[in-house]
């Protein structure tokens, strides 16, 4: 047996020579060091959106929902109006009589968990078949990538639109139908890096001890490939609220008695000319607010899980 | 007597990180001669490439070179300003890497590069300036050179890239090239070939070159004088013959033990136990002394001064014997 | 004196030949330009002969596009021969199934080159070591972490290191855990793929030394590729010497650094670095190494050989015994 891996004189940890601390450039140099973006904001403001977003129901003054708690009598009324019941409408309300900040934070909720949802399960779905795709090679790779190039020729958009029309409104079909084409930019990615990832020695080993093909996949390969994967997730988030926004402003999104913040921003739309511009306003800086502060958050995100450690 | 081509004196670098700036290299004492081939020895983490960008002035945050003076032909390259630092390099200094891609631009031509390097430090018309890249590439030994002119990097290949980029560093004639590990990525046929190009036109052109490398078979081949490093220091120097042959240093002892070259086949090579230590942990003393057999505590807690003999160097408590005059 | 044992590897005019045939857009491209796409074909091992006795060391030396490493990889068993036979103890490896072909898969193991991209980046060094007991069974999972610690110290690493990650520890202990993983599965060959190329020489000695002692101790048998001839020399008993995908010399170690009688062994010699020599005056070899793709016709090395003859442009020398085991393929020789 060999000798363990021991220096010939073991040196105490406290004895190590210690770095200098004032050089000419310190200062500059270390500025330049720390200006660089932590990961410890992003993550607080992600937490906190999370937060609101969770307590919506418990935050909001009302329940724009339920149809039975809204007056019509309260219609149109401008920001920081007074109620009959003694409530604040602090935004406004709406032309049916909805609080705007209530409606604006469920408007948010289902944004987000639209976003979130039509993510993951796009990554899920996008990342298996671009595995199996790079991993197998040959004619399973050519089958599932023309049919992803087939899937991407189509724009989002046409495509969600005949989906719903098909499938009818609903959150939930809404988010069925982003998936159904974003899975295929997954699978591209996954795929492009796991062609790389492949080739590298580590692979052949696991070969080489005779492991079978579904282990070398998911043990080995796929958790190497995730990171442009996740880099590209955070980006589709904001797309697919954005996507969601669109679907509902032209009325084929969410149902009315649910607005999300795309169809609270059309049900405004006929307003603005007449000076009652809170209707659409207040959903729309909502919803400007919510895809920058996601961006960002992504931004840093990206930068945390850049593979130069 | 003249003033040497190249004097470094008491160089320092540091690299900065939360925890204060930790040195690279430091008590680098360099001199070289017009035309002199001095071989920058060392392995990984010695500090070998940290010097020669240092001499280069290519050191960026959070690198920073702290101390010293780096004096090339009587001027301190640390006092010039940003662009008489610009004006001197591909004209008197040039440097060559270990990926010949560091220097060539994947999507230009060869001919436009070449003319770039020429036209950054000289108005020639451009027949002349063409002629010169010619000459340039048959002196590295490239078939049809004015034909290759027209030719993008990827369409060479990895040896003949790495003349390409010996060609650029050739263009203005330089008095230094310092040139780092180019022939470590080569073949063994190729590194020869290019090596015979570099004697060549050192020859040729009295050019001085420092050739920063680990493997002690180049150095000894091609080198006149040696500076071995070890945990960013210069730990020996001398000529190739005194270092090689008589070395005082144990870490240069223990680098040509091991060499398979140097042992009998089939028995266990001589090793040197544990690895170099990362920058920030070594101790105050004698960078190898927790690996070094002679070591003494005193090897540890204090950094051994700089013995000097008229053209030898080393730094060491418990130095090897000097071989009987 | 005749070897009575069966050779643990055998190779028997092995070629593999990697094609890329032109895929639909290409061939349209090429029928309206009217140059039809080609199909191109590298060929990497270009018949191959060879047998390696049990503890043996075989040194296989050449350099980049030579084929060695692909040669190496056909031994081992990841990339299937396209033509020729490959026996592993006398048996030839395709027809093998079920439990003899593991036998095969576990018996011969690949070191490979690089320490960064041969171990997975996100497992433990106890779960690349311990991986493959679980997979096949080889231990009761309660005695997995004692045949770790055990291969740990093996190649000479504290136990501490088992939690570690890969990017934690030096390429040189990379390495280390590359061998030790190689060994768990308790193979009988070891492919050893530039094992030490991307090491600081200190550590080379250190990785050498340890390749060494595992011969002497587990009596294994080596195909060590390299392109460093010290270390070849070192460490082997045999060595070829291979040139884009042929071995063009093979003879006892000493032999081949003695009296090489193949030009390309001489060069490649000659062209060694060597710490004895000062202030060189370098003849080097003439050529640039040939691209596998378009191989020279005749002797491949004709090209840059000092000695050709015309004969050499076009007929393909072949490999002759010229002395007692020492085979060259050179028309110079005859």
């Amino acid at each position: 047996m060999m000798q363990p891996d021991k220096p010939l004189m073991t040196i105490d940890p406290s004895k190590r020579a210690q770095p200098l601390q004032d050089t000419p450039q310190r200062r500059a140099i270390l500025k330049k060091l720390r200006s660089k973006p932590s990961v410890k904001g992003a993550v607080i403001a992600l937490v906190l959106l999370l937060a609101v977003v969770l307590l919506a129901p418990f935050l909001s003054p009302q329940n724009p929902y339920d149809l039975g708690a809204l007056d019509l009598m309260d219609g149109r009324l401008k920001p920081m109006s007074e109620a009959a019941s003694g409530m604040t409408y602090w935004l406004g309300t709406d032309d049916q009589g909805r609080d705007m900040l209530s409606a604006i934070l469920h408007g948010l909720r289902i944004s987000l968990m639209v976003g979130l949802s039509a993510v993951v399960l796009a990554t899920i779905i996008g990342s298996l078949v671009g595995l199996v795709a790079a991993y197998f090679g040959g004619w399973v790779d050519t089958v599932l990538m023309r049919i992803v190039d087939f899937i991407l020729g189509f724009p989002t958009i046409l495509v969600a639109l005949v989906l719903l029309a098909i499938l009818g409104r609903g959150v939930d079909k809404v988010v069925i139908a982003i998936v159904m084409v974003q899975w295929a930019h997954y699978a591209r990615i996954m795929r492009g890096r796991a062609l790389q990832e492949r080739k590298k020695e580590y692979i052949e080993a696991a070969k080489n001890l005779g492991f079978p093909g579904w282990r070398i996949m998911t043990r080995h390969l796929l958790p190497n490939c995730m990171g442009p994967v996740m880099v590209f997730a955070t980006i589709q988030i904001a797309n697919a609220i954005v996507l969601e926004a669109t679907l509902s402003f032209l009325g084929v999104g969410v149902p009315i008695t649910e607005p999300s913040l795309g169809l609270l921003i059309a049900n405004g739309f006929q307003y603005l000319m007449s000076g009652d511009y809170w209707i659409s306003m207040f959903p729309g800086l909502a919803l400007l607010a919510l895809i920058l502060s996601i961006n960002l958050i992504g931004d840093r995100l990206r930068e945390a899980l850049d593979p130069r450690k | 007597m003249t003033i040497p081509l190249l004097e470094v004196q008491d160089l320092q670098t540091v690299f900065h990180t939360e925890e204060g700036a930790w040195p690279a290299v430091s008590d680098i004492d360099i001199r070289l001669e017009a035309g002199e081939i001095l071989g920058l020895v060392g392995e990984s983490g010695s500090g070998k490439s940290v010097t020669g960008f240092s001499i280069f002035g290519m050191i960026d945050a959070p690198g920073e070179v702290t101390q010293g003076r780096v004096l090339f032909k009587g001027q301190d390259l640390r006092e010039l300003s940003a662009e008489s630092m610009r004006k001197l390099r591909g004209d008197r200094i040039a440097m060559i890497f270990q990926d010949p891609l560091m220097t060539l631009n994947p999507v230009l031509r060869i001919e436009e590069q070449m003319l770039e390097a020429i036209d950054a430090h000289q108005k020639l018309p451009k027949a002349q300036a063409l002629q010169r890249c010619v000459e340039a590439l048959a002196m590295v030994g490239i078939p049809a050179p004015e034909k290759r002119l027209r030719s993008y990097p990827h369409e060479f290949s990895g040896g003949m890239r790495q003349r390409v980029a010996i060609a650029i560093a050739m263009l203005n004639r330089p008095d230094l090239i310092i040139c780092d590990e180019p022939t470590t990525a080569l073949d063994v046929t190729i590194q020869g070939q290019i090596l015979y190009r570099m004697q060549q036109i050192c020859q040729a052109q009295g050019t001085a070159l420092i050739w920063i490398t680990h493997d002690l078979g180049v150095i000894a081949e091609l080198a006149d004088r040696v500076a071995v490093m070890y945990g960013g220091r210069i730990v020996e120097t001398g000529t190739v013959a005194e270092v090689l042959d008589a070395p005082r240093h144990p870490y240069t002892q223990g680098l040509l033990n091991s060499l398979p070259a140097q042992a009998t086949p089939g028995e266990r090579l001589t090793q040197i136990n544990g690895m170099a230590p990362s920058l920030s942990g070594r101790v105050p003393g004698c960078a190898f002394a927790p690996r070094c057999g002679r070591a003494t505590p005193r090897c540890v807690d204090e950094q051994p001064p700089v013995t000097t003999i008229p053209g030898r160097a080393f730094r060491c408590f418990v130095p090897l014997e000097a071989p009987a005059a | 004196m005749t070897a009575m044992t069966t050779p643990v590897i055998e190779l028997r005019d092995v070629h593999k030949r990697f094609v890329s045939a032109p895929d639909l857009l290409q061939k349209i491209v090429g029928a309206v330009a009217r140059q039809p796409a080609q199909t191109r074909t590298v060929h990497a091992v270009n018949g191959v002969n060879l047998q390696i006795a049990k503890g043996e060391v075989l040194g296989l030396v050449g350099e980049s596009g030579c084929g060695k490493s692909t040669l190496g990889r056909v031994v081992a068993g990841l990339h299937p021969a396209t033509e020729g036979q490959l026996l592993y103890k006398g048996q030839d490896v395709s027809g093998l199934g079920g439990q003899d072909k593991l036998a095969y898969t576990l018996g011969v193991q690949m070191v490979f080159q690089d320490p960064q991209a041969s171990l997975n980046p996100r497992q433990k060094l106890h779960q690349i070591l311990g991986e493959a007991l679980h997979v096949h069974k080889l231990a009761p999972a309660a005695e997995v972490p004692g045949r770790v610690d055990a291969a740990l110290a093996e190649v000479g690493l504290a136990s501490e290191y088992r939690a570690r990650l890969p990017h934690q520890i030096s390429g040189g202990q990379r390495q280390r855990i590359g061998i030790a993983r190689a060994l768990m599965v308790t193979p009988e060959f070891l492919v050893c793929d530039e094992p030490v190329a991307a090491l600081d020489v200190s550590i080379q000695a250190q990785v050498i030394n340890l390749f060494m002692d595992l011969r002497a101790q587990r009596g294994l048998t080596y195909l060590f590729i390299s392109h460093d001839l010290g270390v070849v020399r070192h460490i082997s008993d045999k060595v070829a010497i291979m040139y884009l995908g042929k071995i063009v010399e093979m003879a006892p170690t000493a032999e081949i650094f003695g009296q090489a009688q193949h030009p390309y062994t001489q060069a490649l010699l000659a062209e060694v670095p060597d710490v004895g020599r000062r202030k060189r005056v370098f003849t080097p070899i003439k050529g640039e190494i040939p691209s596998p793709l378009n191989p020279p016709p005749g002797c491949t090395f004709h090209p840059r050989c000092p000695h050709a003859m015309e004969r050499c442009k076009q007929e393909v020398p072949r490999l002759r015994e010229t002395s007692a085991g020492h085979v060259t393929a050179c028309h110079l020789l005859d």
